[in-house]
């Protein structure tokens, strides 16, 4: 693996920028996962353009067909066209990942400076509570609230949401204690800064880069998350197009054809792939001692 | 090369010869020439002391000796022979057959050099693959080298991780290991910069004392100018790379030649007789390493540099019978008083 | 050690009546009579009068969670209405399937990845090295169910080598059929553990302490195995304790796929019946099994260590 140097970028900086895509461009899986996350988002967003027939639209061809010109994946087991589902499957998602890791990071930052800066029992509380959630066996949980409040895309991005909190808001917590008893920070106070100075200048534009690292880092485990849901039956409602959910009637269909299986299962494998090489490369690049255990 | 006729009052060829020893480190930017043109010899169960500010290259060549450098040095002239055999051409297995057994060290921090997880006793076994015997026999060998450096209680405190002892007992076990595979040439790499005042003394006596028993050379690292006069017979002084002076300790103390060798004597603070409010300290800094260097390297800080020390490589030039030193000074008809 | 020890499960009786303390909550939050939450749509009148009276649910809510707590503490984790069982009964039932396949799956991955990931220190930017660097980032990466589905599609449905669903009945009969499973569990663990073993002992490689020993012309594969191993070793030990709760996650689908019986499985089920009951026990277990087995990692972690094992 190439040894990079830390640099901290600025943003509207072309230097920085430059030197940026230089090292993204040494690092060649980073450079493949930046491809395949360009990919995965061009056919998602210009998805209606793309397809070659309406997703939902049943019969549109003969059931569980192979692929072939006009249906380029094959079909599922209701004439649906497999290729036109699995474009339009990836919309939801870059949605889940973008509405509960936005969800999460908002949320973790208050709780982390709440924790960070506010009283000493306040702290401990939060920690324990964190820690309590992070000892939810994940899925289990997710499918416990599921079971409560019913199978939906919100239900997904409220408990992908809720265990993806604790991570950013014990980062910032740590990062934000580490810059309170740093020497600048105390040289601002002794000037009569408040808190809110102290907050809005100097701490959270230091802690909010490596936040946003850890934060793409998490996008390929959200895809992941969300398809295995879909994939349960505990995601998007039918007819609705979903990689997990055709995953699903491909399962259900093993045994009469391979394509529906083959057919959604690459586009999961590209985006996570793409996204874990593209965050891999971005934490080298930027923050090589960034760990997810602080 | 004047080396060669500077002669030897022993007979018998020295044990370590380091003739010409250049090496280079790679970095992302650029190589840093890091020892070059070093030559240095030990003779048998004498004690050679290397000096030098931080950063001169005395670990590394330390380390070279070894065969401990990092994957990124590189080697690029010279040889060192010891016991006759060049250390930089034999096979990679015939040199490690000979650390632990004709060669050992001794490390700076003894609070990092032990193995945290590994009893005292099953490293001190360890080290001994060299040599013959039983497991007990090693054991009991162990045991009495324990006794000798110092640890009290030494039959219980075998069985004892290195946490359990303090920094300066963790010195003594490290000396005690490197001292039981009788070692023609102990290195030892700063061996009391860790550790406080009264306990440098009791090491460097420690040192002397089994130096004189077990009969073997000491090639001693340090920048404490006063450990270096108690213990050693010669001294080589090192400066960014180079050795810019060495010869026995009396003369170079006594009578240092170098411009640098003069300012590390008056900078030492055991050795500062007037009460001041401020140490002294040689101006400067030491020069950046980074691609090829040329003209004296030292001229940067020197206050007596001319234009020849700009334009020329200084060669070794000799004062009295047993003392070099590279300054173009010393080649005008000693213009450096002596 | 007894102070730790108290401290550990203090710790670990606190994270688990968290836990209780949030389902509790959670069942409250969900509008409607908490009992129908509680025993699900299928309950009789007359063990929603029974929980009633059983949780107090005219008493204040405090009240009702000790109740809950009282309850949950006696290892009563309610009734299933549909199967007429002790929750309790039908869970544990399951456990020994999921068990099996953490187990095993984790088993498997430890005795790939830690040499994998002990050559890859050693011989740095070899080719095994980099082949493996960017083969344990996709195994990571890739999530378990799609591996699940084209193991089954490929040595299943395709290639018949190997049992699709269940379980197995009798010890080798068992073995054959955890092999899919076992491998689709634990591939990403390969992936995980073989890079934090390469990483931690890329550290140790460079301490003082390896660079002694090799001072002392100790071979190499002696100094990997005895002297970094057992440091580099410890991050993995921790991680294996947190690792089960993932591991219960990957076990959900692959229970799923494979059609094994088992605690992923069972709660799938529960879900799409709005069994609650159910679905509250096996998080109440899961949780306790997970609080569990990290205490012990960490302990385990504290006796490997002898500058951590004196203050146990």
């Amino acid at each position: 693996m190439v040894r990079v140097e830390i640099i901290r970028p600025e943003p509207n900086d072309a230097v920085a920028t430059g030197t940026f895509l230089r090292q993204l461009r040494k690092n060649r899986l980073g450079v493949l996962g930046a491809l395949l996350v360009v990919l995965v988002f061009v056919s998602a967003f210009f998805a209606p353009l793309i397809i070659t027939h309406d997703p939902i639209k049943i019969m549109v061809g003969p059931r569980l067909a192979p692929p072939s010109l006009d249906f380029l994946l094959g079909t599922d087991q209701l004439g649906r066209d497999t290729f036109s589902r699995v474009i339009m499957g990836g919309r939801i998602p870059l949605l889940v990942a973008f509405a509960s890791l936005g969800s999460a990071l908002a949320v973790g930052v208050v709780l982390g400076l709440i924790a960070g800066f506010g009283p000493r029992w306040l702290d401990n509380l939060l920690l324990l509570v964190f820690d309590t959630i992070r000892s939810f066996p994940g899925i289990i949980f997710a499918l416990a609230i599921i079971a409560l409040v019913g199978p939906s895309l919100a239900s997904i991005i409220f408990v992908i949401a809720m265990t993806s909190v604790p991570i950013y808001a014990r980062v910032l917590r740590t990062q934000a204690q580490g810059l309170l008893s740093s020497e600048y920070i105390a040289a601002e106070r002794s000037m009569g800064a408040g808190t809110a100075r102290i907050l809005g200048v100097h701490v959270l534009p230091n802690v909010i880069g490596p936040l946003l690292i850890l934060v793409s880092m998490d996008v390929p485990a959200v895809i992941a998350w969300e398809a295995g849901l879909s994939f349960l039956g505990m995601g998007v409602r039918p007819p609705t197009p979903d990689w997990g959910a055709v995953l699903n009637d491909g399962y259900s269909y093993i045994n009469q054809t391979p394509w529906l299986v083959i057919g959604s299962g690459i586009p999961i494998v590209l985006a996570t792939l793409g996204f874990t090489f593209l965050g891999e490369a971005l934490r080298d690049i930027f923050d090589p001692k960034l760990r997810k255990d602080l | 090369m004047r080396r060669d006729d500077l002669i030897q009052h022993t007979s018998a060829p020295p044990l370590l010869e380091i003739r010409d020893l250049s090496l280079d480190f790679g970095t992302p930017r650029g190589r840093v020439r890091a020892l070059r043109n070093v030559s240095l010899d030990v003779p048998a169960a004498q004690v050679v002391g290397i000096v030098g500010e931080s950063g001169s290259g005395k670990s590394t060549l330390a380390y070279t000796v070894m065969g401990l450098l990092s994957e990124n040095a590189d080697v690029t002239s010279g040889s060192i022979l010891f016991e006759g055999k060049d250390l930089l051409k034999i096979p990679a297995r015939a040199r490690r057959s000979l650390l632990g057994d004709r060669l050992s060290m001794v490390f700076q921090d003894p609070m990092t050099a032990l193995n945290p997880v590994r009893t005292i006793e099953n490293q001190m076994i360890d080290i001994q693959h060299h040599g013959q015997g039983s497991r007990s026999e090693k054991r009991a060998r162990a045991v009495d080298m324990l006794h000798r450096v110092g640890i009290p209680d030494p039959k219980n405190r075998l069985g004892a991780y290195p946490h359990q002892f303090s920094g300066g007992m963790r010195q003594r076990v490290c000396i005690a290991m490197a001292l039981l595979v009788k070692p023609a040439l102990l290195v030892a790499d700063e061996p009391t910069t860790a550790l406080d005042a009264t306990l440098e003394v009791q090491i460097i006596h420690l040192l002397k004392d089994l130096q004189t028993e077990i009969g073997c050379s000491i090639l001693f690292v340090s920048h404490h100018l006063g450990a270096v006069a108690e213990l050693c017979d010669r001294v080589a002084v090192m400066y960014a790379g180079e050795v810019v002076e060495q010869g026995a300790v009396r003369d170079i103390f006594h009578n240092p030649a170098h411009p640098y060798t003069r300012a590390l004597l008056e900078c030492d603070p055991g050795r500062i007789k007037k009460s001041t409010r401020t140490l002294p300290t040689i101006p400067g800094e030491v020069p950046s390493l980074l691609g090829s260097t040329k003209g004296c390297i030292f001229r940067t800080r020197c206050p007596q540099a001319f234009n020849r020390c700009v334009q020329e490589d200084p060669v070794e030039y000799r004062i009295g019978v047993d003392q070099v030193a590279r300054c173009h000074l010393l080649g005008d008809e000693r213009l450096v008083p002596a | 050690m007894w102070l730790y020890l108290l401290k550990r499960t203090v710790l670990a009786v606190a994270i688990v009546a968290i836990a209780v303390t949030l389902l509790f909550l959670m069942i409250h939050a969900v509008p409607g009579d908490p009992a129908i939450t509680l025993l699900g749509p299928r309950a009789s009148p007359e063990m929603i009068a029974q929980i009633h009276q059983q949780m107090g649910l005219d008493k204040p809510l405090a009240v009702q969670l000790a109740i809950f707590f009282g309850r949950v503490f006696h290892g009563d984790l309610g009734f299933d209405a549909f199967s007429q069982r002790p929750v309790r009964e039908i869970v544990l039932e399951q456990l020994p399937y999921t068990i099996e396949l953490i187990f095993v799956s984790i088993l498997w991955a430890v005795v790939i990845a830690v040499p994998l990931g002990c050559y890859s220190a050693i011989r740095r930017n070899s080719l095994v090295d980099q082949v493996a660097g960017v083969v344990t980032v996709a195994a990571i990466a890739i999530p378990s169910f799609v591996v699940a589905v084209y193991a089954l599609l490929i040595f299943a449905v395709t290639l018949r080598w190997l049992p699709a669903i269940g379980a197995g009945s009798g010890f080798r009969d068992g073995l054959i059929y955890l092999i899919l499973p076992a491998f689709a569990t634990g591939i990403g663990w390969v992936g995980y553990i073989s890079r934090l073993v390469r990483a931690s002992m890329l550290e140790v490689l460079g301490e003082n302490h390896v660079r002694m020993a090799r001072s002392f012309g100790i071979s190499e594969w002696r100094i990997v195995a005895r002297y970094a191993l057992p440091l580099a070793i410890l991050p993995t030990v921790t991680i294996l304790g947190v690792g089960i709760a993932w591991l219960l996650s990957s076990a959900v689908f692959i229970e799923v796929v494979f059609a094994r019986p088992g605690i992923g499985k069972l709660i799938v089920d529960a879900v799409n019946t709005r069994n609650y009951p159910i679905v509250m026990g096996v998080v109440l277990v899961t949780t306790f099994l997970i609080v569990v087995a990290t205490t012990l990692s960490d302990l385990v972690n504290a006796f490997l260590d002898p500058r951590t094992r004196e203050k146990l």
